[in-house]
């Protein structure tokens, strides 16, 4: 099978607001980004390009066409989209490329949430007759699943605390982070419930902005001279849309695409995880059987900053970053889609 | 020289089909039209409520339907402190995943409560219906907690 890697990410500050700025304007910036890492000009000098957005959050039909406009599609490009993350644009872009129909591909993802009540947007992503028409909205169902936790004892409110304790204290060295700072559980403990039993700081903020990556065969990068991290593994599973039928308090389908990635075949010095709720960040160590030898979310994560459409990829950015930088040999980059962890990928990357 | 005929048409902005909701879910929409709640038993034998139309592990479709009660136990919550518009309650109340009796799998619903201290696990609730049912999941307008009194 041809060797995959990456070679370019670049993402934007995650804004509370972008103003004025629309989704091409927050597109452009990454794109000349990604190019500038690998020495290209335009989409023109990759073989394919994928993006991933979602239409309810610009609320119009076929609103991500506009997305292209960033790209100059003229002359005719291969392009694709898919009405998700864009981690699973890499997805199938990984795809195009072991099918040998193309060398390189450019990744894009991008939002801006703040305009809608993003909660209540996302409730029509579930089940029509049953839940949307009820607007349950995301937030309360996390609070729902992490109260499932609470009450086996599978964690404390300090535990949850303390992952949005460890979050904020990362997120200081991450310029992009929307939430960052030093303080304590005792504190965040001391705040107000939210939606019962979460805090406010349990919860991901709403974020603006963009992400791109370019991924390529391992003979393209040596050929473009760019350092790289390879794809060694990467698997998603989705696990059915009736929570009541999920075992809410568990990760299985993370479980599953773990295992079908290979995180276990060696060690992990630095995971990502998307977890726009701070319950979920345990959920998900544990069911990628994450040690004190890994480095947990070194960029903050998601609760520091929530780039709705492009989190996922960028947690794979993160963690391409760091094995680049020589801070890590070998790292697992997680996403996440729809509620409660419902649909998990996870991306074994390993340095050249 | 006279008008000429100008070309009219009444236009109306929609859907211009109807949805069928199918033989499981319109078979439980309907029931509620009724103020009945109807389940389906799942491959491994599990009551689902609402019914589902194929088994999330096996993928056979499934069609033994069960009858259940419009009474439950809540199995988890989320007290929502600050309605948002589109809720369905304007005053503060919990969102909560409900097992009904004569069902394994719980559905997801609204209770409403004075106030938070009101509502916990393992509370019993009753649905209360609409004034009308129509066929939707709203026809429970919510469930209410039924206290001591069994």
């Amino acid at each position: 099978m041809r060797e995959i890697c990456v070679v370019a990410y670049s993402q934007s500050d995650c804004k509370s607001n972008a103003g004025m700025a629309n989704e091409v304007e927050l597109i452009m910036p990454q794109l000349q980004a990604v190019y500038k890492q690998v020495g290209i000009t335009s989409a023109q000098d990759v073989d394919f390009v994928c993006s991933g957005s979602c239409d309810y959050l610009q609320g119009a039909a076929f609103a991500f066409v506009a997305g292209v406009d960033a790209l100059g599609a003229v002359p005719p490009i291969k392009e694709s989209h898919v009405e998700m993350d864009a981690a699973w644009a890499l997805y199938e872009s990984v795809l195009k490329i072991r099918m040998g129909q193309a060398d390189s591909a450019l990744i894009y993802g991008f939002a801006k949430s703040s305009p809608g009540e993003l909660p209540i947007v996302l409730s029509q992503q579930l089940d029509p007759y049953y839940l949307a028409t009820q607007w349950v909205d995301t937030i309360s169902l996390a609070a729902m699943q992490a109260r499932l936790m609470l009450e086996q004892g599978l964690i404390t409110e300090g535990d949850m605390a303390a992952v949005v304790a460890d979050s904020r204290r990362k997120a200081l060295q991450n310029p992009q982070a929307q939430l960052s700072g030093e303080t304590s559980t005792e504190a965040l403990l001391n705040e107000p419930h939210y939606v019962s039993p979460l805090r406010r700081s349990d919860c991901c903020p709403v974020s603006d902005g963009a992400a791109a990556m370019i991924i390529c065969t391992v003979d393209k990068a040596k050929e473009w001279g760019v350092p790289y991290a390879r794809i060694t593994g990467i698997d998603h599973r989705i696990e059915t849309h009736n929570l009541g039928m999920r075992d809410l308090t568990d990760s299985v389908s993370t479980r599953q695409a773990a295992a079908r990635a290979g995180v276990a075949d060696g060690p992990v010095d630095v995971a990502e995880v998307y977890a726009p709720f701070s319950h979920q960040q345990i959920i998900l160590q544990r069911a990628l059987d994450l040690g004190d030898d890994t480095d947990i979310n070194p960029s903050g994560g998601v609760l520091a900053g929530n780039l709705m459409m492009a989190s996922g990829v960028s947690r794979i950015g993160e963690v391409f970053r760091r094995i680049v930088a020589g801070e890590a040999g070998r790292g697992v980059a997680h996403a996440t889609s729809g509620p409660c962890l419902q649909h998990n990928m996870v991306t074994v990357l390993e340095g050249a | 020289m006279s008008q000429p005929d100008l070309l009219k048409q009444p236009f109306e902005l929609g859907f211009t089909y109807t949805r069928s909701t199918g033989p499981v879910v319109g078979r439980f929409l309907t029931g509620l039209r009724n103020r009945e709640i109807i389940g389906n038993r799942a491959s491994d034998g599990r009551v689902i409520v609402p019914p589902m139309e194929y088994d999330p592990v096996t993928a056979d479709a499934l069609d033994e339907f069960v009858p259940v009660s419009d009474e439950g136990v809540i199995v988890s919550w989320a007290w929502v402190s600050e309605p948002r518009e589109a809720h369905p309650m304007e005053k503060p109340f919990a969102w909560a995943m409900i097992r009904l009796k004569g069902a394994d799998v719980p559905m997801i619903h609204c209770v409403a409560a004075p106030e938070e201290s009101a509502v916990s696990t393992g509370a019993r609730v009753k649905a209360r219906w609409v004034d009308e049912p129509r066929g939707y999941i709203t026809d429970i307008a919510c469930f209410e907690l039924m206290g001591d009194a069994s």
